[in-house]
């Protein structure tokens, strides 16, 4: 798939890609797949995300170099933060916050460092980068953000640890001025379920055109037999299970009889 | 060799998952324990959430037991009906263990009480069956006979009534003790997730005075009746049996049972205790350590999707 010719993969890209003009120019985006199958040998899989840039006829060159931001989303699914503290000698759990629908993975790819392509007002303003990412919380049966808060904090760290967030700013190459890529690795514990990816174009520092994509991790085959089987049929796939168990033993002890 | 796991959503090895099943089947067939208390937290050790370990377990520790129990069965050292009278005091026991499980999730505390309940248990079990096994090793050092079964040696329990005669072990107790030990080991299984052999020996043995020669085969029979129970109750309610798990657990386990069991067999019994004691209380210790010692990371996330 990553091998295809590149003219190939920019004229799928451009009927693929569901572009969203702004201004004088077009962003034109496309991934090299957008349904990730996971097999018995799933490991984790590499992504490569394409584009253009198109300039309308019209409109004249630019003097300086363009930036994209492209940000993957996820599924997103509550979370629980706790926090242990020394209770009578023991490590207990004792404050948590409750996250409402954080994404389950959030990779943010960039052409060049987020403070170096725009400014902190229009970085807030557009969600940019895992620290303006909005993580709402339960609190007092409210909903909202907190601000310093030192549970968002760990929360963040400990979702980079599993590397299901991520910030790289040097992920997106441009290959000539107008056409980039960017590569996505994504982790062989990323969650199922449908994911969003936003790219937006920057020049001067201010937005001029954005997109989106998608693409899908979903289990196919065996996988998706013994899941859905599991799910619709659970007391029969249960016994089919200890039948299973019962059968191994039999035949452990028959195969490995001394006496 | 990576393998994708269905219902854990994680690639294993597929030879370490082999090996790990192998060792502690080798354990539970030496010891007549299901294994269930070392498998869990290894599997949770290589990334399987706990929910999906616990679950998977069952179905793993069902199927060593009973290659287990075949072995015993053919050297005549099963008493089925004790076997059957603890059974029925475990399903009364199981029930109540998933009430109070299913009340201690909703306060959060789970993890606290089960970490709890393993170290006062597992420190408990283990410093008594260290101790006593020291003795008679000791005794038997000394030159003076072992004698585990005094005839003299009657306590209360041996007083009550509903007497019944359990042959194959050559008691005669009553019925409540039995039916007792096999509530404890229902409640206690249900709760903590473990099949209970490790408590269940030491009981038969010290409580009931069943000799050392059917304590091993009899719980095994009772640890795989209840752990098949189990497999296809998690299957039914919670749908977190990862059934390729446990059919790479299970073919490691079910061999290393074998080895298991013959190497029990040929082991003295005194000594038997002892290294089930220090393995118990090793076990204990790893847990009380995690309580007492302050944390890497004071900080931990849960996903709310189902797993406890």
């Amino acid at each position: 798939m990553i091998r295809l010719p590149l003219a190939t993969l920019v004229i799928v890209a451009l009927f693929a890609g569901g572009a969203r003009a702004t201004g004088a120019e077009r962003l034109v985006v496309s991934l090299t797949n957008h349904r990730v199958m996971i097999t018995s040998s799933y490991t984790g899989v590499e992504l490569v995300l394409f584009g253009s840039v198109e300039r309308d006829a019209t409109g004249g060159s630019r003097g300086a170099p363009y930036d994209i931001v492209a940000t993957i989303t996820g599924p997103r699914e509550s979370l629980r933060a706790r926090r242990k503290e020394r209770v009578l000698g023991i490590w207990v759990n004792t404050e948590s916050r409750m996250f409402v629908d954080p994404p389950s993975y959030l990779a943010v790819l960039a052409s060049r460092p987020l403070d170096a392509i725009a400014g902190p007002e229009t970085r807030r303003r557009l969600r940019l980068g895992i620290t303006n990412t909005p993580f709402p919380e339960f609190v007092h049966n409210d909903i909202g953000e907190v601000s310093n808060d030192p549970f968002r904090a760990a929360l963040v760290r400990l979702m980079r640890d599993r590397t299901l967030y991520s910030e790289k700013p040097n992920a997106v190459t441009f290959l000539t001025p107008t056409l980039f890529r960017a590569s996505l690795s994504l982790p062989a514990q990323v969650p199922i379920g449908s994911y969003a990816v936003d790219v937006k174009l920057f020049a001067e520092g201010a937005m001029i055109a954005e997109t989106d994509s998608a693409f899908e991790i979903v289990k196919v085959g065996f996988e998706q037999f013994v899941v859905s089987q599991s799910r619709e049929h659970g007391l029969l796939y249960g016994m089919a299970t200890a039948a299973m168990a019962l059968l191994t033993g039999w035949i452990a002890s028959v195969a490995f009889r001394r006496d | 060799m990576e393998i994708y796991l269905p219902i854990a959503d994680i690639p294993v090895n597929i030879f370490l998952v082999l090996a790990m099943g192998l060792a502690v089947g080798f354990i539970s067939g030496m010891f007549g324990v299901g294994g269930g208390f070392l498998m869990t937290p290894l599997l949770i050790f290589i990334g399987v959430q706990p929910a999906v370990a616990v679950a998977s377990v069952t179905t793993h520790v069902a199927a060593s037991s009973f290659s287990g129990a075949i072995t015993y069965w053919r050297r005549n050292a099963i008493d089925s009906v004790l076997a059957l009278t603890l059974l029925a005091g475990g399903i009364l026991g199981t029930c109540g263990g998933v009430a109070l499980f299913t009340w201690l999730r909703t306060l959060d505390q789970l993890d606290l009480v089960i970490g709890l309940s393993y170290v006062i248990l597992l420190g408990v079990v283990g410093a008594l069956m260290v101790g006593e096994s020291a003795r008679a090793i000791i005794r038997s050092r000394s030159g003076k006979r072992i004698e585990l079964r005094r005839p003299g040696s009657h306590t209360w329990i041996h007083g009550l009534p509903l007497k019944l005669r359990f042959k194959q072990s050559k008691i005669y107790v009553s019925a409540i003790p039995v039916l007792a030990i096999g509530f404890i080991i229902g409640f206690i299984g249900a709760v903590m997730g473990i099949g209970g052999g490790f408590l269940l020996v030491p009981m038969l043995i010290y409580l009931l005075r069943v000799p050392t020669a059917t304590v091993i085969g009899t719980s095994m029979v009772l640890t795989f009746l209840t752990m098949i129970a189990a497999t296809v109750l998690h299957a039914a309610t919670n749908h977190l049996v990862d059934a390729v798990l446990a059919l790479i657990l299970m073919a490691g386990g079910a061999a290393g049972a074998q080895f298991g069991a013959q190497a029990g067999q040929r082991i003295r019994g005194e000594w038997l205790r002892m290294l089930l004691g220090l393995l118990v209380l090793a076990v204990g210790l790893r847990f009380a350590s995690q309580l007492v010692l302050r944390p890497d990371d004071l900080y931990s996330i849960r996903f709310l999707g189902g797993a406890p």
